[in-house]
């Protein structure tokens, strides 16, 4: 197995991985926000298909979803707008979705769209792993698509390793006990526990997500870790800003 | 095959967890330990005890003489709106608050719609001194101020759940994600056979004093402890699970669940489940649940609240598709005649809920000897005005 996540984390840098929902702030934004965010120097992006009941997701990722559905967005909108996004875009991308609505495309005929045009990964974050494994990893592994699963600090040694030995690509690793958003800062625990989690040393690298928003709290979540993923931050910074300046934006993340 | 929940909690191919890894602690916690508090000694005194001296069980089972007479067949009303709150939401909150202190939490949070479940649940915490935090949406906050004073009076705090459509749905994201960020110290308290296993299961076998009691109340009555039909309304389906559950493998009875129709089943403003929904994943379970081709979730309508949610329990689902229970849908009409009717013969206000499994005999032929049991799950002061604008207008007549 080779995918293009694999070989980014092959490299020895930290991945600045970046979060954003598709169809949001305008439909048709998808493929423009995916090209200027792989001129800015972002390592690997989530392309997030919108849902009506995010439940792990604060209000800022609701509020872009609510809006990207209002957009017209839909799970073949999102296949045909990247139909063709290899031709300019080679950083490692994944979708990322809850299941119902990947589950009503049919999870193989979602999985063969994803192989078809060039998408390395999905997060599923409803999508248990006990069920992952007995109904849908062997169709993953057709497709040559990474499951990504979730660790947080609650998570139980025994249980990540579980879940270590049926991740492929790397591991997301929520920082804290929270539904997604922008935090000013990580505290004594959390670092203990992006610490405790690099002491296991684990098969598949590890990506922080969940509260990271700039330049601080990136070094602090990728001292331990081989990358951090930024999502609610830059909803919000296209909230203000809009899509013409996402340059400057990931430039002050890791400037 | 049996019609209870198995080993691996599912009920054929509907239930299991589908949960962000974020709750996984949570509810495996639960998991492990559901069963073994509820069949614990103490446990058990202390739940019959307070569904004894404080709930007010046994709810009578009533021969409803003249509503029987002018149906020609024999109705049995099991009173649950006669318990403490007015329906047999409490049932399970009491179950679900002892549950809560045997795993030593101190905040306790649930969802409610119309308010019943929020006010159940803001009894049961000022009952036990724990705190207690209610999400409900704010059009719901708007169109049931009572219950939203009941609950506040009860020292719970209601907050507003502000995202999608402000109702029943939206309030139970809120009360998930209010989990998610409370890991340890908190217990949510679901109000009916919904979310991800062991939810559907325990919220089911707590309610499941209601058909306990059916099986005695009828043996003397009726020297029989099997009904023809048991019949009870269904938006997530506690009260149904609680009335079927001690007769789910008894083929001899009849399961008859009746669900809101709204304007019409394809008018587009209904929560008939069954009809309408497709499988999918709601708050954690795999069941039926009403949603767009794409997969989102769609709006429900009824004129109650307490049947507008767009899923159905994971049990409901599998009595529905392996054709174990019949399904009815019910328009508001339908239901409100129901509801006036039953006023009118008996002398009882049901809520309107209630009011749609009622509205059955007007649809469906029984015969004389047929003994029916209908689950009259909550009483109908909460929906005063509600029957008053409708009785109010041309609808009535």
């Amino acid at each position: 197995m080779g995918n293009r996540i694999h070989q980014r984390l092959k490299e020895n840098k930290k991945v600045l991985s970046i979060y954003f929902t598709a169809g949001f702030p305008q439909l048709e934004d998808t493929t423009t926000i995916l090209k200027k965010l792989t001129e800015s120097g972002v390592d690997m992006i989530e392309i997030g298909l919108p849902f009506s009941d995010p439940l792990a997701d604060g209000p800022t990722i609701q509020a872009s979803s609510t809006q990207a559905l209002k957009n017209g967005m839909t799970t073949d909108r999102l296949f045909e707008q990247l139909r063709n996004i290899r031709e300019t875009v080679q950083i490692p991308l994944l979708i990322m979705g809850y299941f119902n609505p990947i589950f009503q495309y049919g999870v193989e005929a979602f999985c063969n769209k994803c192989r078809k045009i060039g998408i390395d990964g999905l997060i599923i974050p409803d999508l248990p792993v006990d069920v992952y494994q007995e109904n849908y990893k062997s169709i993953f592994e057709d497709c040559g698509l990474s499951n990504v699963l979730l660790i947080t600090p609650q998570t139980s040694e025994e249980r990540i390793r579980y879940i270590d030995s049926v991740s492929d690509g790397f591991i997301y690793m929520v920082s804290s006990a929270s539904t997604t958003g922008a935090q000013n800062g990580f505290g004594d625990e959390q670092t203990s526990y992006f610490e405790r989690i690099s002491e296991m040393k684990l098969n598949n690298p590890q990506i922080v997500g969940f509260g990271i928003s700039n330049n601080e709290t990136f070094k602090q979540a990728t001292q331990f870790s081989h990358g951090a993923i930024i999502g609610s931050a830059f909803i919000n910074h296209l909230n203000e800003d809009g899509i013409d300046r996402i340059d400057g934006f990931i430039k002050s993340l890791r400037p | 095959m049996s019609n209870h929940i198995n080993d691996k909690g599912y009920y054929g191919e509907f239930g299991g967890a589908f949960i962000p890894e974020m709750l996984y602690q949570n509810v495996e916690e639960l998991r492990q330990n559901y069963l073994k508090v509820m069949a614990d000694d103490s446990f058990k005194r202390d739940f019959n005890k307070l569904l004894k001296d404080y709930v007010g069980r046994p709810s009578p089972l009533y021969f409803a003489k003249r509503l029987s007479e002018k149906y020609n067949t024999k109705i049995y009303l099991k009173r649950e709106d006669l318990n403490h709150t007015g329906a047999h939401k409490i049932n399970n909150t009491i179950g679900q608050i002892l549950m809560a202190k045997h795993l030593g939490k101190s905040r306790i949070i649930a969802e409610t719609g119309a308010g019943q479940h929020g006010v159940a649940t803001a009894t049961v915490c000022a009952l036990t001194g724990l705190e207690c935090i209610v999400y409900m949406g704010e059009v719901d906050i708007a169109r049931q101020a009572p219950n939203v004073a009941r609950m506040k009076m009860l020292g719970a705090e209601v907050r507003p759940a502000l995202s999608g459509s402000r109702t029943l749905k939206d309030a139970t994201n809120e009360a998930i994600r209010d989990w998610i960020n409370n890991p340890t110290n908190t217990h949510y308290i679901i109000g009916s056979v919904v979310g991800p296993h062991p939810y559907p299961d325990m919220v089911a076998r707590f309610q499941s004093v209601i058909s306990e009691e059916i099986k005695w109340q009828l043996k003397e009555q009726e020297d029989t402890d099997t009904p023809d039909y048991l019949i009870a309304c269904v938006g997530g389906g506690s009260n149904a699970a609680g009335a079927y559950f001690h007769y789910l493998d008894d083929n001899e009875v009849n399961l008859i669940a009746v669900e809101a129709a709204g304007l019409g089943i394809y008018s587009g403003e209904s929560a008939a489940t069954s009809a309408l929904g497709e499988v999918g994943i709601i708050h954690g379970s795999k069941t039926l649940l009403m949603q767009s081709k794409d997969g989102q979730i769609t709006e429900p309508y009824s004129i109650s609240a307490g049947l507008d949610y767009p899923g159905v329990g994971p049990l409901h689902a599998h009595l529905y598709t392996s054709g174990r229970a019949e399904f009815i849908s019910i328009t508001d009409d339908e239901a409100m005649k129901a509801g006036l009717e039953l006023c009118q013969l008996e002398g009882i206000i049901p809520a309107i809920e209630t009011a749609h499994a009622l509205a059955v005999f007007k649809q469906k032929d029984f015969k004389p000897t047929d003994i029916c049991v209908v689950s009259l799950s909550g009483r109908g002061d909460k929906d005063l005005e509600t029957y008053i604008n409708y009785f109010k207008t041309d609808n009535g007549k």
